[in-house]
């Protein structure tokens, strides 16, 4: 399952980013990498982006980002 | 005796609290500018402490060091070139994983790291326990605890970091990121090749160097090929073969193992020096988001802030407005009493103190409105509004953070483009500042008061709003041309902490706020000085004007007919026919003035530009009023006044009627508004534009952009109004 799809209030644990170059590099040296624990605090009003918390702390995503990250163990 | 010298650099992730310690340490003793190259800002203090004259650099915030922002690159070649004494690296302790990161990156630079760590209250509060003499162990760094915002453990830190600058170097290499078996391996050869063929004479340290190699650092890859010539190229393919290597072993690219890995490593430590309470605490920042960034009430609320920033900026900055306003009018009044008529008495008065004071009015503007953002930042509300807002500015290519920059635009465009420096990727800034302009400021506004008055009578106030949403069509339109062209790509990923909320401290607040204003003051001061005097300048020579009419004799004249009648007249009649003889003498006085506008060095300028106004309807009165206004948008209606030969007292009516007798039509009208909204930037925005992108180039593209887009669209209007049949 994708990031992009998990709704308010779930938890899951990451299993793969995706994307390229600067992006990718970026998500992963905030913390959101492979086997961390995410937690979909809420998204924003207009659906996009979405707020998420990943090792303690709170982090914003756009969706078309967050679509790139794929979780497993959704709850 | 001297005392010595030593540079301490204060490194941290963004809202880690360091500019709050920075502020602590060196309080108004505060030197701001830029780095060199770069709209980045640099802080740098100076104290004197413990027997030390201490220079403290404030780097920019940053998560980690790859050089992906300039922010990054700029912190990076400050530790690896200017190499200061000590790097003091405060690390949130509330977020002691994430911030390890940039702290593991630190350490495996050739500096002496010093740990901070900060706001080790709030990590309590929230049941984190951190061993801190197990980190310095672990890591092999001096640990120190610091409260910021309550102002403990500076002087401890201080303390620390004199006692590590004055230690031997080099003595701490061993507790560094051990990498995965394939990895070091690959660091190794690589390390052992570099020693080799270049007796170990790379510009920083070579394992470092290798590690950067392997993870394809452009800047290092460069800094290689221009030291060790020849030899570069062969380091690179070695390395180009390792990559290779590696990312088939891994099936990845080796940076992101290695990211994965440093991870992986802090993951480690974490686990010996921190143990997390199980017992949650109420988290009072997600209860206040429960309310700010409410899916239903997150966006009044964001509204109403935004009025009240706009209100106080606008509506309280009226009375110093007012107040500066009137000084300047009494410095000015002054001067011309005490002053004998010359050429100098009217470059200062109506030149200088004129120019000069047309701009430093907005300082109350701009005093408030930073403090507004100040507040916004400080607060932690500044990411929520980017939340809030980036669907909407995504759209336009821009980030969230691009929102307020763009709306206060409407009230001013200095402070607007001057808040464009809350963005932290280069090309939002550009492509935000370029878009600013666009947003009707309010010096605009008389203007179309008067041509939509004069011209489109109970219609006036629907014309001037499509003037406006014109202008935010066209930054619409802009902003996609732009991203898709110009500064293509690189829209900054929107991976943006949202920071707990903080009690922002007054001081810092003021700091912030005092810092950027005195920007505004320094650097507009002088291109401002300049413009005006060149402005002046041509309005006001050449002096020995030919007159069509003898001015002065028809003055005599007509002071002599009416001294004559006023003898000869009933004492009753006396103060009618006094009235009446001033009003004929002002009448003469303005024929004159708009004669000597015409014959002017601007008025032939304007003459000179008419056929350029003449396919938008504008004639050559407008053609100079607009000339005028590039010192600001306000002086179009004072000049447009002058040539029309219509005094100050008796304004907008006796205007409004001239302008309708000169041929002016109502879609010449709507042309020239079109282009008042929409051409070259006034002299304070453009010297904001210069400051803010920091070079001359995008300050010309921006002038003739917007001058062009202008002309186009007053060309449309007027031409396209025409075809379909309006006069």
């Amino acid at each position: 399952m994708r990031l992009s799809e998990m709704k308010e209030g779930q938890s899951a644990t990451i299993v793969h980013v995706g994307g390229n170059g600067n992006i990718r590099r970026r998500i992963l040296e905030m913390g959101i990498l492979k086997g961390t624990q995410v937690y979909i605090e809420k998204y924003a009003p207009l659906r996009d982006p979405l707020e998420l918390i990943v090792k303690g702390y709170h982090i914003s995503l756009r969706v078309e980002e967050a679509a790139k990250v794929e979780v497993d163990n959704v709850r | 005796m001297h005392s010595k010298n030593l540079t301490i650099a204060l490194a941290g992730n963004p809202n880690s609290g360091k500019t709050t310690i920075f502020n602590i340490i060196t309080g108004t003793r505060q030197k701001v500018g830029n780095w060199p190259g770069v709209t980045v800002a640099k802080k740098e203090g100076r104290i004197h402490k413990f027997g030390y004259d201490l220079k403290i650099i404030d780097l920019p915030g940053t998560y980690s060091l790859t050089p992906y922002s300039i922010e990054e690159i700029v912190a990076r070649n400050y530790v690896l070139d200017e190499q200061p004494d000590v790097v003091v690296d405060i690390i949130d302790a509330s977020n002691l994983e994430r911030s390890l990161y940039l702290a593991t990156q630190l350490r495996e630079l050739d500096c002496k790291v010093l740990f901070a760590l900060n706001m080790a209250d709030l990590a309590r509060t929230r049941g984190m326990k951190i061993d801190a003499d197990k980190l310095s162990r672990l890591l092999d760094v001096p640990v120190v605890f610091t409260v910021g915002n309550k102002n403990e453990g500076i002087d401890v830190l201080l303390k620390q970091a004199i006692k590590l600058a004055e230690t031997d170097a080099k003595t701490h290499r061993r507790r560094n990121v051990k990498y995965s078996k394939d990895i070091e391996d690959a660091i190794t050869r690589l390390q052992q090749f570099i020693e080799e063929k270049t007796d170990g004479t790379t510009p920083y340290n070579i394992r470092w160097t290798s590690i950067k190699l392997l993870e394809d650092d452009k800047i290092i890859k460069e800094r290689i090929l221009q030291s060790t010539n020849d030899l570069g190229l062969e380091i690179l393919q070695t390395t180009q073969a390792l990559r290779k290597h590696l990312e088939q072993r891994f099936d990845d690219d080796p940076q992101i193992v290695m990211t994965d890995e440093r991870y992986g490593f802090i993951a480690g430590i974490i686990k010996e020096i921190q143990t997390t309470s199980t017992k949650q605490r109420v988290d009072v920042s997600r209860n206040i988001d429960l309310v700010l960034t409410n899916r239903f009430i997150g966006f009044p609320i964001f509204l109403f802030f935004i009025w009240a920033m706009f209100q106080l900026t606008f509506t309280l900055g009226t009375y110093p407005m007012d107040w500066i306003d009137a000084g300047v009018g009494w410095l000015s009044a002054t001067l011309d009493g005490l002053l004998p008529d010359n050429l100098f008495k009217a470059l200062l008065l109506d030149g200088i103190i004129a120019g000069v004071g047309s701009v430093i009015v907005f300082l109350p503007n701009i005093l408030i409105l930073f403090f507004c953002i100040a507040l916004f930042e400080d607060t932690g509300y500044m990411s929520r509004s980017a939340f809030l807002m980036d669907k909407i500015m995504h759209l336009i290519g821009l980030h969230g953070k691009s929102f307020i920059p763009m709306l206060m635009g409407f009230g001013c465009n200095v402070p607007a483009i001057m808040a464009s420096r809350t963005l932290e990727s280069e090309k939002d800034r550009i492509l935000t500042i370029l878009i600013t302009p666009f947003m009707s400021c309010s010096a605009k506004l008389p203007v179309y008061i008067i041509l939509a008055g004069a011209f489109f009578g109970a219609r006036a106030g629907s014309v001037i709003f499509a003037i406006y949403f014109l202008g935010i069509i066209l930054s619409i339109i802009t902003g996609r041309l732009f991203r898709s062209t110009l500064l293509k790509g690189a829209d900054a990923p929107f991976v943006m902490e949202l920071p707990p909320y903080r009690v922002p401290m007054l001081k810092s607040l003021l700091i912030h706020m005092w810092d950027r204003s005195k920007i505004f003051l320094k650097k507009m001061g002088k291109v401002i000085l300049i413009g005006s005097i060149i402005i002046w300048a041509l309005s006001a020579f050449p002096k020995n004007i030919s007159y069509t009419v003898d001015y002065d004799s028809k003055m005599n004249e007509l002071t002599a007919s009416y001294e004559a009648e006023l003898e000869a007249a009933d004492q009753a009649l006396k103060p009618q026919i006094a009235l009446e003889k001033d009003a004929a003498l002002l009448a003469v006085q303005k024929a004159r003035q708009a004669e000597h506008a015409e014959k002017s060095f601007i008025g032939r300028i304007g003459k000179m530009a008419a056929p350029l106004f003449a396919p938008l309807g504008i004639d050559w009165r407008g053609g100079v009023a607009l000339l005028t206004g590039f010192v600001a948008k306000e002086i179009v209606v004072s000049t447009l006044g002058v040539l029309h030969a219509v005094g100050d007292e008796d304004t907008s009516e006796a205007l409004a009627k001239a302008l309708r007798s000169s041929g002016m039509t109502p879609l010449s009208a709507l042309s020239m508004m079109v282009f008042v909204l929409l051409y070259l930037p006034c002299l304070a925005s453009i010297a904001a534009i210069r400051r803010e992108t920091g070079s001359y180039k995008w300050m010309s593209f921006s002038i003739a952009y917007s001058t062009t887009v202008a002309w186009i669209m007053a060309f449309i209007v007027y031409q396209g109004g025409k075809l379909l049949g309006y006069a």
